[in-house]
């Protein structure tokens, strides 16, 4: 019951960034990695950032999480100053990072654990996180015994399961196959309505930008900065088949064109 | 028609987890192949084989006079030595010593060397301070301070002890702290956003992660402690199968010698297998 209450108020916040700066190095090998990036995430809000590699977006994203440190201006997450990683802020990676040693379930209720939350709850949030993801079955696996698509649901659950007020997402779908990334999609904007948690979800797959998102970032290259920002007013669900309609083509095409021009920036 | 199950039956499962029935063709293909597994009972036959090859090879060269016995013991006579002395009970005597010289040495080390070397590996203010440091003493030779031992510790047990300690201590130390900086990055990450506090990272998740590597270092330095067994006993002990050999030598009693070499490489292999196991309790995961 206190999972389903749990999943009834969902925790969330806005995000705001202010004039980031970010520099490796020092001297004549430093690097601006990003250039004055300023943008705003409504409470509840799915954005997307898109951009070229190496344009700096999922630093950004370790910046908001605070895994990273800027060499200039402010985040602030609910209204709260970033300072240091917290666990408000749920983080999905690209690479595969549950904990090897732990099963499923234990990896799941890793961060309630942490919170000192009693082992009873924490079992009904377990089961309700796994069911949401569909691996009720794998309570008990190890995660070497799964397979990307599996681990990376995984994640996802333990993310929401420490119920964090944003859910950061660093192209948590990059290393798998086409028809497994189309099946997460689907699965993380059910899982995503059920939440209704703010959501910052990077990635270089135009399809999967729009398909996910409210409003798309564009970002440019190095220096990153925010190009562009392009609001997606197609109807929820969205099913995977809008990718063939004029609508959903001709925002691609204009994202296309943005990440293109950028690439001539470079020259 | 002969189904694949004819075939698969001499060998029994393979080894590693490969399901697949094996014919005759293809096991000769697959052992000839890099990396590939090879069936489970071909494996124990063969190394149980290399033990036939090894003592057949000791007989011949004993029995046919290529060798002289004063250089090169009969393996009978090596097995009559050890039976007449573990009758009189003096075998025990020394292996308990040995055993007790050993795991001491092993556990002092290893109590230390696994906290210290994780934290080593974790902060880079720790490595900074201890790598120059370890790095010099690792290479330093055992063998030059057992008198210094000596005039420091006396020639009670706690010599051995030291000696053992001194053999594998920084060797564990380095070996640690490189399997604790191996750990991924953003593994620790996930774990800091799910709120894991800085100050946990080491317990928490350092120490899982690296548990099986820990293991494995555990189980190849207890051999190394093995190795300095006689390098321990070599003044002043008054029992322990170093001691023994090294007595021997004085009275060319090769057989002894023959004899206390064997029981220190068995001994060794059964702790080598016991920390296999343990790794694969502790550890299930890592298999």
């Amino acid at each position: 019951m206190s999972a389903l209450k749990l999943s009834a108020s969902p925790r969330s916040s806005d995000i705001d960034i202010d004039k980031i700066v970010l520099r490796y190095g020092n001297g004549e090998n430093a690097v601006l990695a990003l250039n004055g990036v300023s943008f705003h995430v409504e409470r509840n809000e799915f954005c997307v950032i898109v951009g070229p590699s190496g344009c700096g977006k999922s630093s950004l994203l370790y910046l908001i999480a605070g895994l990273e440190e800027r060499s200039g201006g402010t985040i602030a997450v609910g209204g709260k100053p970033v300072n240091e990683p917290g666990a408000d802020r749920g983080m999905v990676f690209q690479a595969y990072t549950l904990f090897p040693w732990l099963t499923v379930a234990q990896n799941v209720e890793y961060g309630p654990k942490r919170k000192g939350i009693p082992q009873a709850e924490r079992k009904d949030m377990v089961g309700h996180f796994l069911a949401e993801v569909g691996l009720a079955g794998f309570a008990n696996h190890y995660p070497s015994q799964l397979s990307g698509g599996m681990k990376q649901r995984v994640a996802i659950a333990r993310a929401l399961a420490n119920d964090p007020d944003v859910l950061l997402m660093d192209e948590p779908f990059g290393a798998l196959d086409s028809q497994t990334r189309h099946s997460m999609q689907k699965l993380l904007l059910k899982v995503w309505d059920h939440s209704k948690k703010t959501v910052l979800f990077v990635t270089h797959d135009i399809d999967e930008a729009i398909l996910l998102a409210d409003r798309v970032l564009v970002m440019s290259g190095r220096p990153g900065q925010i190009k562009k920002e392009i609001r997606i007013d197609i109807a929820r669900p969205r099913s995977m088949d809008l990718v063939m309609e004029p609508g959903f083509i001709a925002v691609k095409r204009e994202i296309m064109e943005l990440l293109k021009n950028g690439e001539d920036d470079d020259r | 028609m002969i189904s694949d199950k004819t075939f698969l039956r001499p060998w029994g499962r393979m080894i590693e987890g490969a399901e697949n029935p094996v014919s005759d063709r293809s096991l000769v293909k697959s052992i000839r192949t890099p990396f590939r597994p090879i069936p489970r009972s071909l494996a124990v036959t063969l190394s149980l084989a290399v033990w036939v090859v090894v003592i057949t090879g000791w007989f011949a060269l004993t029995y046919s006079g290529a060798v002289k016995e004063m250089f090169l013991p009969r393996p009978d006579a090596v097995l009559a030595t050890t039976v007449d002395m573990a009758l009189d009970g003096s075998l025990w005597e020394h292996v308990l010593a040995s055993v007790q010289v050993v795991l001491i040495g092993f556990a002092v080390s290893s109590v230390v060397s696994v906290p210290l070397g994780l934290t080593m590996g974790t902060y880079r203010i720790v490595q900074a301070f201890l790598d120059p440091l370890v790095n010099f003493i690792r290479y330093l030779p055992v063998t030059s301070f057992v008198p210094l031992f000596i005039l420091w510790i006396g020639i009670g047990i706690e010599q051995r002890v030291a000696v053992i300690v001194f053999g594998i201590f920084f060797q564990q130390l380095v070996m640690i702290a490189d399997s604790a900086r191996g750990v991924p990055r953003d593994l620790v990450n996930a774990a800091y956003t799910l709120g894991t506090r800085r100050i946990d990272t080491v317990f928490h998740i350092v120490f899982p992660a690296t548990l099986p590597n820990v293991l494995d270092v555990l189980r190849v330095t207890m051999g190394w402690a093995w190795t300095y067994l006689v390098v321990a006993e070599l003044v002043a002990a008054r029992s322990g199968l170093g001691y023994i050999s090294l007595k021997a030598m004085r009275g060319f009693q090769v057989d002894v010698i023959f004899m206390a070499i064997a029981l220190i490489g068995i001994l060794g292999l059964v702790t080598d297998q016991l920390f296999r196991l343990a790794r694969r309790i502790a550890a299930p995961w890592a298999n």
